[in-house]
């Protein structure tokens, strides 16, 4: 497969969160701003690279038998690593994404990149991959959390310097769509406008 | 805390599905039939209560004292899924019709974010010993419970005209999303 395929298909055709449905957890939870949902989505690309590119060198290595576990703490090391870099340097981004940090250990994309791509390509081909993934969580987190910020709060980019009032200060909020059930009914409506736009697609080719 | 509350918060208030968005893919994924969703739950619910108690003993009796607290996600993730590994081969042995109805879900367990989500928020809120195990205990019957609802759901949903892009996966998410709505209803309960 060509490197550019490799990439576009985290990105559309095996989007992660909107067509394989893994790691839906932390997409529900910390989208309920445009800046969480952009810091989730860039966390778990870094941790997806650097997961992907260790276990692809290391493929060769691990006895196939107890590939899952060893998997389990390549990728814990480097959510461990992004934890304390992210506690160090960007504190707000650490308090806002809280349990979820730690949690990216068990978020399913990484481990089923690991067990499905990094384990059976060469180095190249699994970073493009990786960060494929990444971007496509990145993505869906992102919009999401744009969404729920404008309509829920009536702001965008809140909690940064660059601030704006959507429809005016006076706008009083749909707070559903901050609140969890809003999480859940925008990311089904998600889901389904997705899949029509790529089946449109499929049948326009 | 009273123990009581504890459970009545996890179950109910604080539905770790519902209000914590921990363990949205199994949530998901083994939902289309009550059958498989109590198995799962039963799964789950062993592996989180015992989870609990291990974890508590492990990190304040060996990483604490030796100041390793940092390896924490890293020695849990591995007692979970060793734990998972142990009830893996139990079921297999006492139920093979239940191990093929959990099919891949089982060994999934691991990657169940609210295992690892309950034992990290034990240690991070300074429960007890025995307020651990109850709040595992609370949050895998709260999971228990939002599961066999859903697939409850999911069932009549089967039989139901739904719009063709919102078949399977968005039209459940959608149903999670009202189930949501009825259970903040309990939320000043405790």
């Amino acid at each position: 497969m060509k490197l550019s395929n490799i990439f576009k298909n985290g990105i559309f055709k095996e989007n992660p969160v909107l067509v394989q449905l893994v790691g839906l957890c932390s997409v529900l939870a910390v989208t309920t701003t445009t800046v969480n949902g952009l810091s989730m989505g860039l966390a778990v690309t870094a941790v997806l690279l650097g997961s992907n590119i260790v276990i692809s060198l290391m493929r060769n290595i691990i006895p196939d038998k107890i590939r899952i576990p060893a998997f389990i703490v390549v990728i814990a090391t480097f959510v461990t690593l992004l934890e304390m870099f992210l506690n160090a340097y960007m504190q707000s981004i650490y308090n806002a994404l809280g349990i979820f940090l730690p949690l990216i250990v068990v978020n399913c994309t990484i481990l089923a990149r690991a067990e499905s791509f990094a384990s059976k390509n060469s180095v190249v081909p699994s970073m493009v991959d990786g960060l494929g993934m990444g971007l496509g969580f990145t993505f869906a987190v992102t919009v999401l959390g744009i969404v729920r910020e404008v309509f829920g709060n009536g702001t965008f980019l809140g909690g940064t310097d660059f601030v704006i009032n959507v429809f005016g200060e006076a706008y009083p909020g749909a707070g559903i769509l901050v609140a969890p059930a809003g999480a859940f009914i925008l990311l089904g409506i998600f889901i389904a406008v997705f899949n029509v736009v790529l089946n449109k697609k499929k049948k326009t080719n | 805390m009273n123990l009581l509350t504890i459970l009545v918060s996890t179950v109910f208030v604080n539905n770790y599905v519902f209000a914590r968005f921990l363990g949205i893919c199994p949530f998901l994924g083994v939902s289309q039939k009550t059958e498989t969703a109590t198995g799962m739950g039963l799964a789950v619910t062993f592996v989180i209560t015992m989870a609990s108690a291990i974890t508590y003993l492990v990190y304040h009796s060996i990483l604490d004292p030796l100041g390793i607290g940092y390896l924490q996600t890293l020695t849990f993730i591995l007692i979970i899924a060793s734990l998972v590994q142990f009830i893996e081969l139990v079921i297999r042995k006492m139920s093979p019709s239940l191990y093929n109805g959990m099919g891949v879900f089982l060994p999934l367990i691991t990657t169940n974010c609210v295992v690892l989500g309950v034992t990290i928020i034990n240690i991070q809120d300074n429960l007890t010993f025995l307020d651990s195990v109850i709040n595992g205990l609370g949050a895998s019957l709260g999971f228990f419970l939002a599961l066999i609802l859903l697939a409850g759901v999911r069932e009549k949903l089967e039989l139901a005209d739904v719009p063709e892009a919102l078949k399977g996966v968005p039209i459940a998410l959608v149903s999670a999303g009202l189930m949501s709505i009825a259970f903040s209803g309990f939320s000043g309960l405790v």
